[in-house]
């Protein structure tokens, strides 16, 4: 199969989700510059971390304008997977592919570290090779994960099983202590409504190696080439 | 504009050094450009006119070298093709007036060294120092420059891996900000700044030139008086995304074939990238301002040149390539014009449209710089400071709460609160993450690893400036062996107060010749630096404080070691010798408030056995952890070493009867910071391979105990469950910050 990678001007973790893609996994991956038109040929395009346009404004804010945008909201429509993490999660609810916004963290600080996740519905493209309640250690790295929505739209992720990832404790309690950056109902990753789409703050990449602490991330991208092949 | 004595003066020069500009301008007195040129160009900053001549003593030849101090950054060769660049550079002045501007242009400047040079960065290191705890800028200042540097390197997507923080009342009026870019290249695509082939163009490339930062260079060679903050215009603002697009734009730029030489423009903009550059090919230059983009209108020559606004950079490229290298750069955004040529006049020439607003020799703006020998003297006082009576220093009566108090000190105590906000994963190659005592950083495509440290005891070099140098050196060169890397070079950024003060340049002396001969000793040649001087407020210097970068090369990276105790059960290896010393330890400090006695000595030879031998023992497998023991001593490393953070785990150690010698006082064993000691763990079946190596190596050796439990028990004077050692080494600076 065949990862596309988006490239915005300020993305920085680029380079990273092709290493992910065509050395761990052993796939196809090509970088797709932010002002392409085609996306002929991909199977799964991941918006990568980084601060795309200095994200002075807003995070997301310009990169929702990029030419590419039109054709990955095409590609989505028709039901290609998209993969958003952290700056590529904010972007993809900049522009509405996923519901709710990513605020300010609660402690207003940038910060870097493993934290705890609890799997919260393996029924995804995404999470398929994980099971329910399985609990991972994968880094975060933002300063602006405060996932928000309001609470209709929490009504309906809950619902819908779009609510994919929390942050949790060892022992897979979700609740405050575990919560890194205020996020609303400790929400680290979700889904559109037609599971196609999935957006997380903690970077699945980052763990994918044992020699660099941890392989919890792995299993994201195992799904994924595992739906598509 | 006439130029009076006061004009002089306001530009930093001396009669003398005015005179010396109109000899060198053949008689003819300089123009208010000219002189504003002059002034950076001979500033402290730029020309290093007190340093100069001692830092030619330092040793900067070796086998890896492929380019030495006097460009952007140093190389040196790792084999396979591949060569590392690094470098280390002060932004000390503009953090105090405005800390997260000032340490995040600090970063953006290091970064600009080492990707000029055709390398791509790969890490950032940093050392910080600041006021005691209670003085009330310190906590302003620690978050502020934290701040600046994560805002700017997490932007630009590298990792910040390592460094160092550090807490001491010398600082109260100048911090220190220290910044290094690690950055890796192919050896045979090394860029220079280099403005050599007359008629080739010179581009300038990034943000446009505003009107900040004007006299940088020389606010940065300048003591600080009351009111430093009116200051606050000659800083400079960063835009990490616009280097982000610099970087990405030159390194395509660098895969072409049009680039003759490049420079960024870091202090005094402008005049020193393109003057340099000039200066290194023996060539001149024509520049027009009018040419040079601008963010405001009616900017004067002067402003011009002399402007500091960030991400800006100077390409001399092959005639005929323009156009080419301008489409790269407007792929990612970024402004490139030509703005003048390369000449053979070996003069700089200034032009706004046909006027020409200024005419100067090269040689005389560069070689001819003014170079003193300022006079040097050892302070009377240090004789004093150097005397400790080790009989008015009372034993503790609980060394459970001595040991806490340590852990305690903001010097000791963890820098989780500062790591946590630098992104130091991204890039996927950090093997070692900041806490253990080098960071390490895989190359991808290779089994090759890098392993890198910064480090200086100031307190040590305020009591003897050439061991504390020398230590600074071999410190840094430990760390790296005990991650298993071989140290295979280093770079220093020296910090000090005024040299026109002797005992400040004696201080200036002994540092370097304390680097010199650790530097020869160890095989570490420092490749490039910085020297920022004049780090004094209201008449009090800082401490003297030579920090040193050691770079370190692991072959094969599965063999990597941290100082993290792993496994219940093994056993633990004290390497090297406890001798009573108490000098300038921090224990000193924190019991009795004294910076006093001699500093620990240093036995090079001694050092370096211990090096050789704690790689030879990680390389050959045997090893689970590696800790060098240095501030706090040995109670301190053990402690550390059994915080590991996925998960703690305690010892019980007994050295009473080790290598000890006999009368060894107990707070000198536990907590005296002797040199060229390290603790190991293994299994208890690799005991005697180790032993072998020890003893082949002529290095002290002796198992003192045993990793296990929940608690930190030594020689029956300690006992402390892992739990409480956690809590107060973790949240020191939480709760001081907070």
């Amino acid at each position: 199969m065949k990862f596309g990678i988006v490239v915005f001007p300020g993305s920085n973790c680029d380079h990273d989700c092709y290493h992910a893609a065509k050395h761990v996994m052993g796939q196809e991956a090509e970088y797709i510059w932010h002002k392409t038109t085609s996306l002929k040929g991909f199977d799964c395009i991941v918006f990568p971390g980084g601060f795309s346009y200095g994200d002075y404004l807003r995070t997301g804010a310009i990169a929702k304008f990029s030419p590419v945008l039109k054709e990955i909201k095409k590609f989505a429509d028709n039901g290609g997977l998209v993969l958003g993490i952290c700056n590529g999660f904010q972007i993809l609810c900049e522009t509405g592919l996923l519901p709710g916004v990513l605020m300010r963290n609660s402690g207003l600080k940038f910060i870097c570290k493993d934290v705890g996740l609890r799997v919260e519905n393996v029924n995804t493209p995404f999470t398929k090779l994980y099971e329910e309640g399985q609990l991972l250690d994968i880094p975060i790295a933002h300063a602006d994960g405060n996932y928000f929505a309001d609470a209709e739209t929490l009504k309906s992720l809950s619902g819908n099983g779009q609510i994919i990832l929390r942050y949790a404790t060892k022992d897979g309690d979700v609740d405050a202590s575990a919560n890194p950056n205020g996020s609303v109902g400790n929400i680290a990753g979700i889904t559109n409504k037609e599971k196609n789409v999935f957006g997380l703050m903690p970077h699945p990449e980052r763990a994918m190696e044992a020699s660099l602490g941890g392989t919890d991330g792995y299993a994201f991208f195992e799904s994924i080439v595992k739906v598509v092949s | 504009m006439k130029i009076t004595d006061d004009t002089i003066e306001e530009h930093g020069l001396t009669r003398q050094e005015y005179e010396r500009i109109v000899d060198g301008l053949g008689g003819r007195e300089p123009n208010i450009t000219e002189l504003g040129v002059f002034s950076v160009m001979w500033s402290e900053h730029c020309s290093y006119k007190s340093s100069r001549i001692h830092l030619k003593k330092l040793p900067s030849e070796g086998d890896c070298v492929i380019e030495g101090p006097g460009e952007n950054a140093g190389v040196i060769d790792i084999g396979d093709g591949l060569a590392v660049a690094f470098k280390m550079e002060s932004h000390n002045h503009p953090s105090f007036i405005e800390p997260f501007q000032g340490a995040a242009t600090g970063v953006g400047g290091i970064l600009r060294d080492v990707f000029t040079m055709g390398a791509r960065p790969v890490a950032l290191l940093n050392s910080l120092r600041f006021g005691a705890p209670e003085n009330a800028k310190t906590a302003y200042l620690l978050e502020g420059a934290v701040a600046g540097i994560a805002g700017y390197g997490n932007c630009m997507g590298i990792p910040t891996v390592g460094g160092e923080v550090a807490f001491h009342e010398s600082y109260n009026g100048n911090c220190l900000v220290n910044a290094m870019t690690v950055g890796v290249l192919k050896a045979d695509k090394i860029f220079k700044g280099n403005a050599s082939g007359i008629g080739n163009p010179v581009m300038y490339v990034g943000s446009r030139t505003g009107r900040d930062g004007i006299h940088g260079a020389t606010m940065a060679s300048d003591v600080f008086g009351e009111g430093g903050e009116e200051r606050r215009p000659t800083v400079q603002v960063g835009d990490p995304f616009t280097e982000k697009l610099l970087l990405e734009a030159c390194l395509e730029v660098f895969k072409t074939d049009h680039v003759v030489g490049v420079q960024d423009m870091g202090a005094a903009g402008l005049t020193s990238s393109s003057i340099e550059m000039a200066s290194r090919a023996g060539t001149g230059i024509d520049i027009d301002v009018k040419d040079v983009p601008r963010r405001e209108e009616g900017m004067t020559p002067y402003e011009i040149l002399l402007s500091e606004s960030q991400e800006r950079m100077l390409f001399v490229l092959k005639i005929g390539s323009e156009a080419a290298v301008r489409e790269i750069f407007k792929k990612w955004d970024l402004e490139a014009v030509v703005i003048g040529e390369v000449t053979g006049t070996g003069r700089v020439i200034i032009r706004e449209g046909e006027e020409v607003v200024a005419d100067m020799p090269v040689d005389t703006l560069t070689d001819a710089a003014p170079v003193y020998n300022r006079p040097i003297k050892r302070p009377d006082s240090q004789d004093e400071l150097n005397r400790l009576d080790m009989d008015s220093i009372s034993l503790p009566t609980d060394y459970n709460e001595t040991l806490l108090s340590l852990l305690a000190s903001l010097n000791i105590a963890s820098k989780e609160w500062v790591y946590e906000q630098y992104d130091h994963m991204v890039r996927t190659d950090t093997l070692v993450m900041p806490g253990s005592d080098a960071a390490v950083v895989r190359i991808k495509g290779t089994t090759k690893a890098l392993a890198m440290s910064v480090d200086c005891n100031s307190r040590y070099c305020y009591l003897d400036p050439f061991t504390g140098a020398a230590i600074a050196v071999a410190e840094a060169a430990r760390n790296v062996s005990v991650s298993g890397a071989k140290p295979l070079a280093i770079t220093d950024c020296l910090n000090f107060g005024n040299p026109e003060r002797p005992e400040v340049m004696w201080q200036f002396e002994q540092a370097i010749l304390g680097i010199r001969e650790a530097s020869l000793k160890l095989g570490v040649p420092v490749i490039s630096g910085n020297v920022s001087l004049y780090n004094e407020t209201s008449g009090t210097a800082i401490y003297p404080t030579p920090t040193i970068g050691a770079v370190g090369l692991i072959e094969d990276s599965l063999k990597v070691t941290t100082q993290y105790f792993k496994d219940a059960g093994d056993v633990i290896v004290l390497l090297g010798e406890n001798l009573e010393e108490l000098g300038g330890s921090e224990y000193l400090k924190v019991t009795r408030g004294l910076d006093k006695g001699m500093c620990p000595v240093l036995d090079l030879d001694k050092e370096l056995a211990l090096q050789e031998a704690c790689r030879e023992a990680i390389l050959s497998g045997i090893i689970k952890s590696a800790h060098d023991i240095s501030i706090g001593g040995l109670a301190v490393a053990i402690a550390k070493s059994a915080l590991n953070p996925k998960g703690a785990v305690g010892a019980e150690v007994n050295v009473a009867d080790s290598n000890t010698k006999e009368g060894i006082r107990n707070d000198a064993l536990l907590f005296g910071e002797t040199q060229s000691r390290v603790i190991l763990t293994l299994k208890e079946s690799d005991l005697e391979a180790l032993s072998v190596i020890a003893k082949a190596n002529g290095v002290p050796f002796k198992a003192i105990g045993h990793v296990g439990g929940d608690r930190l028990k030594i020689n029956g004077l300690i006992d402390i469950p892992l739990g409480e050692v956690s809590l107060k080494w973790k949240s020191m600076i939480k709760n001081f910050v907070a």
